[in-house]
């Protein structure tokens, strides 16, 4: 795989994938189509899960892992830095607008109006994880499942640590990473179930 | 010089606390780059958080590349997003490397269930802060909700979520402030 073609193909993902670091994954199963002998499906399907479960923004985590598969070490950082690029270029032109427009009230109005769909967006997120963390079997239940189910399948000790955690944090002040680290822990002492 | 290295520096210790994508990031963002720093301030953070969700690429990324603009330029910019990717590049090239089945061995998913519960915790958070910062009169709320029911009963894609937000805020946003 010739490493212009690589960054080029992540380039690319890079400059469409609107919204975030899942919106990154049509475009992959673009590429694995495209390429089947460095990418295939099933390996797709390793990767969200290693993306999920590491640490860092989940598009980098998966511009890394594909790149890796495709040409090493060198693939990879070459399709994250693919990657990335465009998101910096675009992202310094805004912001040096900004700089400039930022008093003019076309500008604030449109920020008015765009904050609080950014804060509906992050209540979707939200309910996504919650959804995860508290049902995490949620995939096995039948078609027409009913209240009942749901209510049997509810992760009860992850309620109840969310519960712990939500009440103290609110009232000390606790570094996140030490917040993430504790629950890790007790996520392994208690074996909380994974995803299904 | 060594702006641009701490620049690097909080931002790879952010990407390595970063679990679940860019939205849990806040909390770490605060910390680190509002509270101890002071490279920007809270409501400067929300907007560019507004701004990566209608522009491509990953939000962490360009949260980054705005905050590291801000404080040193062109460089600085550059600095912060090469930090905020360092870790995973690193730690996947390692799993990709080595561990064949990591997200399979039962201690990692025991872990990651546990997590998933951290980040609950962040992002909820986050979504109260983003709900004070953007909610603040009858005209946001209504946007605010019809844009929540729309997202998450009728699955509408964020992007004309934002650009609707975008056009509805020029529009009427002169009469909505007082």
């Amino acid at each position: 795989m010739n490493l212009f073609i690589l960054f080029f193909e992540f380039f690319k993902i890079g400059l469409f994938a609107i919204g975030g670091g899942m919106a990154t994954l049509p475009f992959l199963y673009d590429l694995a189509g495209k390429y089947p002998e460095f990418l295939s499906e099933q390996m797709l399907a390793d990767m969200i899960a290693v993306s999920e479960s590491t640490p860092g923004p989940i598009g980098v985590n998966c511009a890394t892992y594909v790149g890796y598969n495709f040409a090493g070490i060198f693939g990879g950082v070459i399709a994250t830095l693919g990657l990335i690029m465009p998101s910096i270029i675009i992202i310094l032109i805004i912001a040096k607008a900004l700089d400039k427009y930022s008093e003019s009230r076309f500008v604030k109005n449109a920020f008015y109006g765009l904050r609080p769909v950014v804060a509906s967006l992050v209540c979707c997120a939200l309910v996504s994880i919650l959804k995860s963390a508290f049902l995490p079997r949620i995939s096995t239940l039948s078609e027409s499942f009913n209240i009942k189910q749901i209510i049997g399948i509810i992760e009860i000790p992850a309620v109840i640590l969310f519960a712990v955690l939500f009440a103290v944090t609110r009232k000390v002040k606790i570094h996140p990473i030490f917040i993430i680290l504790l629950s890790a822990v007790i996520g392994v002492i208690f074996k909380f179930q994974p995803v299904l | 010089m060594k702006e641009l290295f701490l620049l690097f520096y909080y931002f790879a210790k952010i990407g390595l606390f970063t679990f679940g994508g860019g939205l849990a990031m806040l909390p770490m963002i605060k910390k680190e780059v509002v509270e101890k720093n002071k490279w920007a301030t809270e409501d400067e953070i929300m907007n560019y958080y507004a701004i990566g969700q209608c522009t491509p690429g990953i939000i962490a990324v360009n949260t980054a590349t705005f905050v590291g603009y801000k404080k040193k330029g062109v460089l600085g910019g550059i600095f912060a997003t090469l930090g905020v990717v360092f870790p995973s590049v690193v730690i996947i090239v390692i799993i990709a490397a080595l561990i064949s089945n990591f997200s399979s061995i039962s201690y990692v998913q025991y872990a990651f269930s546990g997590i998933r519960v951290a980040v609950s915790v962040l992002v909820f958070d986050a979504v109260i802060k983003f709900i004070k910062s953007g909610v603040k009169d009858k005209i946001t709320f209504l946007i605010f909700f019809v844009s929540l029911i729309l997202a998450l009963i009728f699955d509408v894609s964020s992007i004309y979520l934002v650009l609707g937000g975008i056009l509805l805020g020029a529009l009427i946003g002169e009469r909505g402030k007082k």
